[in-house]
């Protein structure tokens, strides 16, 4: 009993000392974290700046640590401007495919389905969100074998020459689905499109009824109304999706290395430049490539009004 | 006219929900599947003799153990670093405010291959050995961030007059913590630390970087997808992953959802 007197005693003389100076209490409560995230987190995006001017010793394999723009000149060969490249272009392609997708699922749950369908929507689209990432991904290797689920059923419904035919186009065919380019182009779309559904279902969600009405009273078709009122307010919603499954696919090694024809990502370039190269200066320049891309997109998205909506 | 085009909207609309869900539920089913090299479909036939054979596994048991203790290590730590800097922000307006908030989702912001090599960097520059905290720092990095939002959150939806009135009363600020705010933004610490855990136990990216040869369970199930070994234990441990992050998300969506109603 007296002990806890004694304590409490002690706590309130601490808690008006403490109260009686608020940039202690400040200072006491942001020290920790602020040494975390500027000092390793800030810490860590200085020594990645730093080690890219760093070079690789080509005869020991190892890190020489004299100032250096040589690894910068190494940067921009021909094949590592190929790589970024064929990544923005997946990432585009991916991008645009989820939107066509994401769309009409968002518009029917905002606009047809009643409140307890909303809801189970809801649930159903972040499911496999919360599901494991590298589980979803292994799914598809398991769907896109070649003795697989997917083949099994095309071969049922007699579709093969289709797929031949989709196999033999050059850029996104392949030996295989699951080594080919549009067989990673599948998967991609699989693993971003929840983040594509969910701001388009928020943007179209804040559309007001009383504009539609209002669209209606006027005289405009229902289709004049979605373009002119649903579609604009749409946009913001559709750019702030494309912002995460654009970047999410530029950063990206784990699906090109299980599914595809094996052609570089900038990721996982990165991966295997400090990985079996052993070449952390390089792996560290390469990151510019998705930092500069990103910067470009997300000006270009903050101007479709993307941060509005997220 | 706009019948038809309401049911072709409803038809794809279950279609998506479908290609969202059925590859999950595939793994499910080749998790019980007799066949042990192949990935037939149908499969000839189902057991649950993988399930043991994976338990009995020394590198996958090696390798959950290590996933559980980082995810655990690297919650606690972010639900105090998160809690004390969304304290600090919350009813102070100061200098520097918006770049602290900033610099704390930072890491959830960029690409996480970003955040793996930065890290990997200063650990090749500041020459420190690969070990348990180097991924428990990785994964702090971001747990923090998550923790932050959460709290946050809470906290702005939590009315200071509740604490005057305890200060009023004659309660001192530890007292005040422990029987005012801690039960206001409790749901957030749980609904917080559950989704920063099933994110670090599932994370692979920053891993990759900070682990060296250490291998945690997306890591063990990451080598074994490019080097195929033994795909039946590989899909038992798939199972596994789902149900470890699973759970604790539900859990904590549910928490969240039930103190709004009440707020």
């Amino acid at each position: 009993m007296t002990t806890d007197a004694r304590a409490t005693r002690l706590t309130t003389r601490i808690s008006v000392a403490l109260h009686r100076r608020p940039r202690l209490r400040l200072a006491l409560l942001l020290g920790l974290p602020m040494l975390w995230v500027v000092g390793v987190y800030g810490g860590s995006l200085i020594a990645l700046l730093s080690q890219s001017f760093f070079s690789l010793d080509d005869f020991s394999g190892t890190v020489d640590h004299t100032l250096t723009l040589d690894t910068w000149g190494d940067l921009f060969t021909d094949s590592n401007i190929s790589i970024a490249i064929r990544t923005t272009l997946m990432a585009t392609a991916v991008t645009i495919g989820s939107a066509i997708i994401a769309f009409p699922i968002a518009y029917y749950a905002v606009r047809y389905a009643g409140k307890r369908l909303r809801a189970l929507f809801f649930v159903l689209i972040l499911i496999p969100l919360w599901s494991s990432y590298l589980v979803r991904v292994y799914s598809w290797k398991l769907i896109l074998a070649r003795e697989g689920i997917l083949f099994w059923f095309i071969d049922k419904l007699h579709l093969n020459v289709l797929l031949d035919a989709a196999l033999a186009t050059p850029v996104i065919g392949g030996p295989s689905l699951s080594a080919s380019a549009l067989g990673q182009f599948i998967v991609f779309v699989y693993i971003w499109l929840p983040y594509m559904i969910l701001p388009i279902h928020a943007a179209l969600d804040r559309v007001p009824r009383s504009y539609l009405e209002a669209s209606a009273d006027l005289g405009a078709r229902p289709i004049q109304t979605f373009r002119t009122v649903t579609w604009p307010l749409a946009i913001p919603g559709i750019a702030a999706g494309s912002i995460f499954t654009f970047s999410l696919t530029l950063g990206d090694y784990i699906i090109p290395t299980i599914i595809g024809d094996s052609s570089p990502f900038v990721g996982l370039a990165i991966y295997s430049y400090q990985g079996v190269a052993g070449n952390l200066p390089l792996a560290a320049a390469f990151t510019f490539f998705p930092i500069v891309i990103m910067g470009i997109y997300l000006y270009i998205a903050r101007r479709a009004g993307a941060f509005e909506a997220l | 006219m706009s019948e038809r085009r309401h049911l072709g909207l409803q038809v794809s609309t279950w279609a998506v929900i479908g290609f969202l869900h059925i590859p999950i539920l595939i793994v499910f089913l080749y998790a019980f599947t007799t066949e042990s090299s192949a990935f037939t479909f149908p499969p000839p036939g189902f057991t649950l003799d993988w399930f043991g054979v994976a338990w009995n596994n020394g590198d996958v048991r090696d390798a959950m153990w290590l996933s559980m203790r980082v995810a655990a290590t690297a919650t606690a730590i972010a639900l105090v670093m998160g809690s004390m800097a969304a304290a600090a922000v919350w009813r102070r307006r100061f200098f520097g405010r918006e770049a602290v908030s900033l610099f704390i989702v930072l890491p959830i912001a960029l690409p996480g291959i970003v955040t793996g090599i930065a890290l990997r960097s200063a650990i090749s520059i500041g020459g420190i050995p690969f070990s348990f905290w180097t991924i428990v720092i990785g994964h702090a990095t971001f747990a923090v961030a998550i923790a932050y939002n959460n709290v946050v959150a809470r906290m702005r939806r939590t009315s200071t007059s509740l604490l005057e009135a305890s200060a009023d009363l004659g309660a001192n600020g530890w007292q005040t913590f422990r029987h005012v705010l801690l039960p206001q933004i409790r749901p957030a610490l749980i609904a917080g630390g559950m989704l920063a855990f099933a994110l670090s136990f599932d994370e692979i990216i920053v891993t990759t970087f900070t682990a060296g040869n250490q291998q945690t369970l997306p890591i063990w199930m990451f080598s074994s997808l490019v080097r195929p070994r033994q795909r039946p234990i590989t899909n038992v441990v798939a199972l596994a992953v789902v149900a470890i992050t699973f759970i604790p998300i539900v859990l904590a969506t549910r928490l969240t959802r039930g103190s709004e109603g009440q707020a």
